[in-house]
């Protein structure tokens, strides 16, 4: 009998007890399954160019992708601005996955209503659905503004969000001069870096429309993070690195203290936020900067529209993109770059110096949102790595030629390429048939770290099977210390697994390295 | 076992008043009839005791019924109900998320159904496989496209032994014809292929997923059962309604074939489609999630006259009760098998209530699960001599709470797909020593310092099934409770929250 009061054993351990073995193998005997040598031949046949080559011939099936659907976005998005509830319009069961996903990631509440639209709203429309759902949204939640997404089925038959918001504020569900911006955010088109992109856009028009603020009336500068998984370090490393230049500057969404509320013995459904008077005030500003170009396309072309000045970048990760964020804020604002930054550059710098042995000539797989995979590969050419697979579901054909400039600009890029619109069964193929060294990526890596037995190097979202990792940076020169530090414990760690059998492989267990 | 506690019926219907006040009248009517506290039931004292023991309580309220719109249900949706809980887990079969990106993204290895098998090669059930619609898509139609990810399942999995499709919310809106082309489709290939209407809008929760993916079972798996390789015995069973979380069906099935019977089919957890195809050549269909599958089971009554059995493998005395209900179906040597098992694990379960009852005893539980969860796991926490004061299920219907009836003691707050604000309002007021639902609920309610334990997933622990599955149950549920975090929530200078005098 395996379990004891004494030492008790849970899934773990338990099934790798014979009781359960055996009973395993009995089971295998009669369960009509392919057989054990039909299997194994399959499983070598995968990791072959043949294989490989029908892989990469699918046209219309997808396995494993790294993206997400549009009103996730959305719904990160609203976490950004103070007291506001996002509102998913359409059925219910999309709303309580966008909440899960982003709870499983950051290990916080997430909260989301929905108008939970079922079979006669699809025949007649969602507007009772909406008109119900904004009245028991502000009753219940009191929130300061409900910011509307839509989830496909409210998306394919067609429900005009503008007309029913009016519609509801007329019939008395909130306020008529209570905010609800709203942004259409069909999942059949793009992902969910483009649901953010367009609620940010619903957002902004929503308080600038008829506002007679004009820009450039301040010095200010926004800033918008986009989807950002990290955004809780991110956030907070960001604006420490303004508030030492002294810049005057606002994040158009902050969802920095609303996933990371402490545990005192209160539930804050909100926390933080850009307030509404920011929004409102941001109109003014000089300038509207992006931190992910991907993410941000239409709001910058917006931003632009009222007259502020714009500029986008490819998640400030390493040395080379943070220095290009600083600089352009210091032109825009005027402001120098303070020494205590230069420092801070230095020490990240002197950090890879120390650890350049190591780096130099690994090779890498990465995968993720487009802005953080190009950021990701340009730092490791900066390590002198070689960013051999970069891999980007949600990128499109112009993210790939972007991602080409990049490898040609650097000796280390000769070998590398940009895959875009693929998936992680893609990634499997080309994992076996031209290895690398480690593989950057989310928890959805580790079935490929299984397979291929590449450590995986978890930094982006979402990362469901580890912990806390979101709370500390990886923008900036702080970040890139910590994403430094990252691949090289993972890196050492290999190391250490691969030399330490006594008397066998342990010539080179080294104590320094 | 604490069987003899009471909860405060006055003070829990007081809470459902104060919660009420908080609607706008025309929906404080509607969801008036979801709450409720549990009286104690009439019963005539010489009335016979049933199957399911003696009906203590009544804890009827309104159920299966439309969520109210914008106040945070906690529900999920029809796709859920199929693809993520009854055929998800059959594991040779390639299962299609059908429709845009996301429902297939966001339930991707989220459930837990543990399977042995070589994924992506034998097994496919920790992976995402979607048709992955674009506008082109939902404006000309998907059924070419799904004609096309059909071949090419078949080019990269050739070893899958069928596929499923599970419909999206769009699929019903665009007028496609998924079952024709699963049935051309099928022939083609030479494989089992199910196309399942489960969209998400259809029906008022995950449970009417759970009623149409039994429903796709009945029409294109069981119509091969004749043809069905396997040997019919005198003590095959089937185990319906047990999705293996964490391994439960394993813990489970050990049971049972130590006391002499054979398991002709699991459905659904561990799964092969072989399995659930012979499952008609069973003798008898024993039923752990009764809310999900019993539909088939009523089928396979009817159809192939196999009868079916409710059973509750959580906690020691449901346990125990369970395998003599069991056996008893089978005559007295697997009866006397069943009291070998049982006086077998009874040094376990001593061990773990001597060990963990001192630790647990009298405390106050909330659950909010699915629809079986809410009472099945009751006796098992009351083993451990610990108290239910509030349970609700996100989609029963009205047998589910009849048969809760059974479990909870009077006093007990009852709450029909509460809403989030409830939820919150009743851990508040109530402050259990103990909460169990899912992770949506899970942080705030540890950041009111309570302690908590997801009850879907297991909190990624588990099994929770059987004798092996109540040992790390009674542990998770101490270490949930008996952690030092919960003392660190008040910094040593404030009092409550408020910083004292050293202000000015
Ligand atoms: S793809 Fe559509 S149905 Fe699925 S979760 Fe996203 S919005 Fe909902
Ligand atoms: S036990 Fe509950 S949560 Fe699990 S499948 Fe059944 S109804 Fe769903």
């Amino acid at each position: 009998m395996p379990q004891s009061a004494e030492k008790i054993l849970d899934h773990g351990p338990l099934f790798r007890e014979p009781e359960y073995q055996e009973m395993f193998a009995r089971k295998k005997a009669c369960d009509g399954a392919a057989s054990i040598d039909a299997t194994a031949l399959q499983s070598e046949y995968t990791k072959g160019w043949e294989y490989r080559e029908k892989n990469f011939a699918r046209e219309a099936l997808v396995i494993n992708p790294a993206k997400a659907c549009q009103p996730l976005g959305a719904v990160f998005a609203a976490a950004g601005f103070e007291k506001t509830m996002s509102f998913v319009h359409g059925s219910q069961g999309c709303a309580a996955y966008f909440r899960s996903h982003l709870s499983r990631h950051f290990k916080e509440p997430c909260t989301a209503v929905s108008s939970s639209m079922t079979e006669d709203a699809a025949v007649f429309g969602g507007l009772n659905n909406m008109i119900d759902g904004l009245a028991n949204c502000y009753s219940l939640y009191q929130p300061k503004m409900i910011a509307v997404s839509t989830t496909c089925m409210a998306e394919v038959i067609g429900d005009d969000l503008h007309g029913f918001i009016g519609n509801a504020k007329a019939k008395g569900s909130v306020p008529e001069d209570f905010d609800v911006p709203f942004a259409h955010t069909p999942s059949f088109v793009g992902s969910h870096i483009d649901g953010y992109d367009n609620s940010i856009k619903g957002i902004l028009e929503h308080f600038w429309k008829d506002n007679p603020v004009v820009a450039s009336a301040s010095e200010t500068i926004n800033i918008v993070p986009g989807f950002d998984g990290f955004c809780v370090g991110n956030n907070r490393e960001l604006g420490r690195m303004l508030d030492l230049m002294g810049v005057s500057y606002k994040l158009i969404g902050d969802a920095a203290d609303q996933f990371d509320t402490p545990s005192d013995g209160e539930y804050r459904m909100y926390d933080g936020g850009t307030t509404i008077d920011d929004l409102k005030a941001a109109k003014g500003a000089k300038a509207t900067l992006a931190l992910q170009h991907w993410n941000s396309r239409k709001t910058l072309e917006y931003a632009g529209s009222v007259g502020q000045e714009t500029a986008s970048f490819n998640y400030p990760l390493g040395i080379r993109a943070t220095d290009e964020l600083l600089m352009k804020i210091s032109s825009l604002s005027g402001k120098a770059i303070p020494e205590a930054l230069r420092l801070e550059r230095g020490r990240l710098v002197d950090a890879m110096a120390d650890s350049q042995a190591y780096l130099h000539g690994k090779r890498y797989a990465i995968f993720g949102d487009p802005d953080f995979v190009q950021a990701m590969a340009r730092f490791i050419l900066e390590t002198g790595g070689e960013p051999v697979h970069c891999l980007s579901t949600n990128g499109g054909k112009e993210w790939a030629e972007d991602m080409q400039v990049l490898f040609d600009s650097s000796p280390f890029g000769k070998d590398c390429k940009a895959y875009a619109h693929k998936d992680l069964w893609h990634l499997r193929s080309l994992m076996f048939t031209e290895p690398v060294d480690f593989l950057i990526g989310n928890s959805h890596g580790k079935y490929l770290e299984r397979d291929t037995k590449t450590p995986l190097i978890r930094l982006t979202f979402p990362i469901f099977d580890r912990h806390h990792h979101h709370r500390f940076p990886v923008i900036g020169y702080q970040g890139g210390l910590r994403v430094l530090t990252t691949i090289l414990d993972k890196l050492f760690d290999k190391l250490d697994a691969e030399t330490n059998i006594a008397g066998e492989t342990d010539i080179s267990f080294d104590l320094t390295r | 076992m604490s069987d003899s506690y009471e909860n405060d019926g006055k003070a829990h219907e007081q809470y459902i008043a104060e919660v009420l006040a908080q609607y706008p009248e025309k929906f404080a009517k509607r969801r008036k009839k979801h709450l409720s506290v549990a009286k104690a039931a009439e019963v005539e004292p010489d009335a016979p005791v049933g199957e399911e023991g003696p009906l203590l309580t009544e804890c009827e309220v309104k159920s299966n019924i439309k969520s109210i719109p914008g106040v945070m249900t906690i529900r999920g949706c029809a796709y859920a109900g199929s693809k993520g809980v009854v055929w998800g887990p059959v594991k040779d079969m390639v299962h299609i998320s059908h429709g845009p990106v996301g429902c297939g993204q966001y339930s991707w290895s989220q459930r837990r159904n543990y399977y042995v098998g070589t994924t992506g090669i034998d097994a496919f059930g920790t992976m995402q496989i979607t048709s992955d619609f674009q506008e082109k898509d939902i404006v000309f139609g998907g059924d070419k496209k799904l004609d096309k990810v059909i071949d090419e399942i078949e080019q990269m999995f050739p070893l899958s032994g069928g596929i499923s499709v599970q419909s999206e919310c769009p699929i019903g809106l665009i007028g496609d014809d998924i079952e024709a082309v699963s049935r051309r489709k099928g022939k083609e290939i030479g494989k089992t292929i199910v196309p399942v209407r489960c969209e998400g809008f259809r029906g008022v929760s995950q449970s009417l997923g759970h009623h149409i993916a039994n429903d796709a079972i009945r029409d294109w798996v069981l119509d091969k059962s004749a043809e069905a390789e396997w040997e019919a015995g005198p003590y095959d069973v089937n185990i319906v309604g047990d999705y293996n979380i964490g391994g439960d069906a394993w813990a489970s099935r050990r049971l049972l074939e130590e006391m002499g019977l054979r398991i002709c089919g699991n459905w659904s957890g561990d799964a092969t489609l072989a399995e659930m195809e012979r499952a008609p050549k069973a003798k008898l269909n024993l039923i752990h999630c009764y809310r999900s599958m019993n539909y088939i089971c009523r089928h396979m009554e009817e159809k192939y006259g196999i009868p079916w059995m409710e059973y509750n493998f959580f906690g020691p005395s449901q346990i125990a009760a369970s395998l003599r209900k069991i056996a008893k179906h089978f005559g007295p040597e697997i009866e006397a098998k069943a009291e070998e098992v049982i006086a077998k694990y009874q040094p376990l379960v001593d061990g773990i209530l001597e060990k963990y009852g001192p630790r647990l005893k009298g405390k106050k539980v909330m659950l909010y699960v699915g629809g079986l969860r809410p009472r099945h796991v009751m006796t098992a926490y009351e083993d451990l001599g610990m108290e239910i004061a509030g349970t609700g299920y996100e989609f029963a219907h009205n047998d589910d709470y009849q048969r809760t009836g059974h479990y909870a003691k009077p006093g007990t707050l009852i709450y029909d797909d509460v809403t989030g604000y409830e939820l919150e309002k009743f851990v508040e007021k109530i402050r259990p020593d103990l909460v169990g639902s899912g992770i949506k609920e899970k942080y705030p309610v540890q950041k009111m310092g309570i302690p908590f334990r997801q009850m879907h997933s297991w909190d990624y622990s588990g099994p929770y099934h059987g004798y092996d599955g109540f040992a790390i149950f009674a542990r998770d549920m101490d270490l949930a409770i008996n952690n030092p975090v919960w003392d660190l929530f008040d910094a040593p200078w404030t009092d409550g929250g408020e910083l004292l005098a050293a202000a000015e």
